[in-house]
């Protein structure tokens, strides 16, 4: 068990059954009273936020999470295959449990598998990735300037919106967590 | 960082914190106060549960010597020989303290006002927020001057954010059947004080002194400490905290004279520490005989680190300091 002294950003415990990040933590000592740590936590399943007021000495219930880097293979099914890039063994993970993530996951890109009780139950993405586009309407010489966009499909097969100068082959730079292009890195 | 270089970047807040502290010193002065000096090392370094002195070693005496976590009870000695406006701003050391507004080793101001009601050091803190405001010359936009400060009873802002309708002298069931009522959780939560401070928390302190600073008046009697009941309600004691965006500021008691009802409170709070397996510190009998020759009195603690703060809109102590427990 942890109690309220091993409190620091990363640590993970459960709360109401669910495993929880710590994100932000703050010693607060109100009107004389006990010391309490007012601490910030996102459940690692849902991702929800929530705010506890811990007293000193509170017991905290480690929770079994562990973050493994693997290498996205292949889809198989319903499932996505991935690789621990330490020791090669091969895990399959649920297409729902990867969601719209999927979107941005190009074969053999490595991820932060997150693994609960042993299962996994979430994939992150590192922030960027490089596509070359794959298909959108031949581009406007020139047009560098103004806000307009159109669509265009990326190699992993997701739509995304760019500038109207983009074409074919263009390899572009993506915001994973938004899914906005960023900037071209490199022309056709 | 290289050391040459953070305390550089830290040269304007110490040289603001340099003026507000000789601010208060004059305002003091002008206020027909007598700055004192008490010792650091003391044997009695104070009785509150929830505060644990540093050890100082022995003293010539023989004794244990622990560093004050407050000037309060040698000042009440003073009090209690006939001194009659008296001021302290100094060190005090609290144990295992540390975060954006707490460190182990802090500046305190306390002061007493010997025939003074409570709304008398009211006024005082009001007027030494405006001074340090105007003496750090760079006022926090956040923080509202413009008008008097707030003055509310615990009363009414636990009914007011909590929607908590608080008497003071309910059982330690009843208080928690009103939190768990209001959706707070207070499992684990095994004293009044505990659960009371869980539902402020949770529910209250956030949202006090935003803007406008705030005091709050009249606490529980369960949370008296060395302050005396209220005559016309004895669920409640003289005391107040001064809360300003988001820092507790200052914490006043209208004092306790009567030695007879200090000491079951001291004895109980020794019974406390000794469950809870913290350090049983000595009784000050010194206090106990000078609290019945002290006339009615009132006093405050006022935190000057976390005054330098408000007055900079600094929101972590260590800004305002050259070296934090960890720098030193």
């Amino acid at each position: 068990m942890y109690d309220t002294s091993d409190i620091r950003k990363g640590l993970k415990i459960m709360i109401d059954g669910s495993p929880y990040t710590v994100i932000e933590f703050q010693f607060v000592k109100p009107g004389k009273g006990a010391a309490f740590t007012r601490t910030k936590m996102k459940n690692l399943l849902s991702g929800g936020v929530i705010e506890r007021n811990l007293r000193s000495g509170d017991k905290l219930e480690p929770a079994n999470v562990e973050v493994k880097q693997m290498q996205y293979l292949y889809p198989e099914a319903d499932m996505f295959v991935f690789m621990d890039t330490t020791t090669y063994d091969q895990v399959s993970i649920p297409t729902a449990t990867v969601g719209d993530d999927k979107n941005f996951m190009p074969e053999n890109i490595n991820v932060d598998v997150l693994f609960f009780n042993d299962r996994a139950v979430g994939v992150t993405l590192p922030n960027f990735i490089e596509q070359a586009i794959t298909e959108t309407e031949p581009g406007f010489k020139g047009d560098t300037s103004t806000g307009a966009s159109k669509p265009a499909k990326i190699g992993t097969g997701a739509q995304i919106n760019v500038p109207l100068f983009i074409n074919v082959g263009d390899v572009v730079k993506i915001d994973t967590r938004t899914g906005d292009y960023i900037e071209r890195l490199s022309r056709a | 960082m290289d050391e040459g270089a953070r305390l550089a970047g830290r040269r304007a807040a110490l040289e603001a914190r340099s003026r507000v502290v000789r601010a208060a010193r004059a305002w003091f002065e002008g206020e027909g106060f007598l700055e004192v000096e008490t010792p650091a090392r003391v044997r009695a370094p104070g009785q509150e549960i929830h505060l644990d002195a540093i050890a100082s070693g022995a003293g010539g005496d023989g004794n244990d010597r622990w560093l004050v976590t407050s000037p309060e009870y040698h000042m009440k000695r003073l009090l209690g020989a006939g001194f009659e406006r008296i001021v302290q701003i100094g060190k005090a050391w609290r144990a295992g303290e540390g975060g954006p507004h707490h460190q182990p080793e802090f500046l305190i101001a306390e002061w007493y006002r010997a025939g003074a009601p409570l709304a008398a050091i009211a006024d005082d803190c009001e007027a030494l927020v405006r001074v340090a405001v105007r003496a750090a010359g760079a006022p926090s936009p956040a923080l509202d001057l413009s008008g008097p400060f707030e003055r509310a009873t615990v009363r009414e802002v636990v009914r007011r954010h909590a929607g908590v309708s608080l008497d003071g002298d309910e059982t330690l069931e009843a208080l928690g059947a009103k939190a768990r009522a209001a959706g707070v959780d207070v499992a684990g939560r095994d004293s009044w004080d505990d659960v009371f401070f869980q539902l402020w928390l949770d529910r209250v302190e956030p949202q006090l002194g935003r803007g406008r600073p705030t005091f709050v008046f009249d606490w529980p009697a369960p949370l008296g400490a060395l302050a005396r009941r209220k005559i016309e309600d004895p669920r409640l004691v003289e005391r107040f905290e001064l809360y300003a965006n988001g820092l507790e500021l200052a914490n006043a008691f209208g004092e306790l004279t009567d030695a007879d009802e200090q000491r079951a409170r001291f004895a109980a709070e020794s019974e406390t520490r000794a469950r809870l397996g913290k350090a049983v510190y000595a009784v000050d009998e010194k206090l106990l005989a000078a609290l019945p020759r002290m006339r009615p009195t009132s006093g405050v603690a006022l935190g000057m680190d976390r005054l330098v703060m408000l007055a900079l809109g600094a929101a972590d102590i260590r800004d305002v300091v050259a070296f934090a427990d960890d720098e030193v």
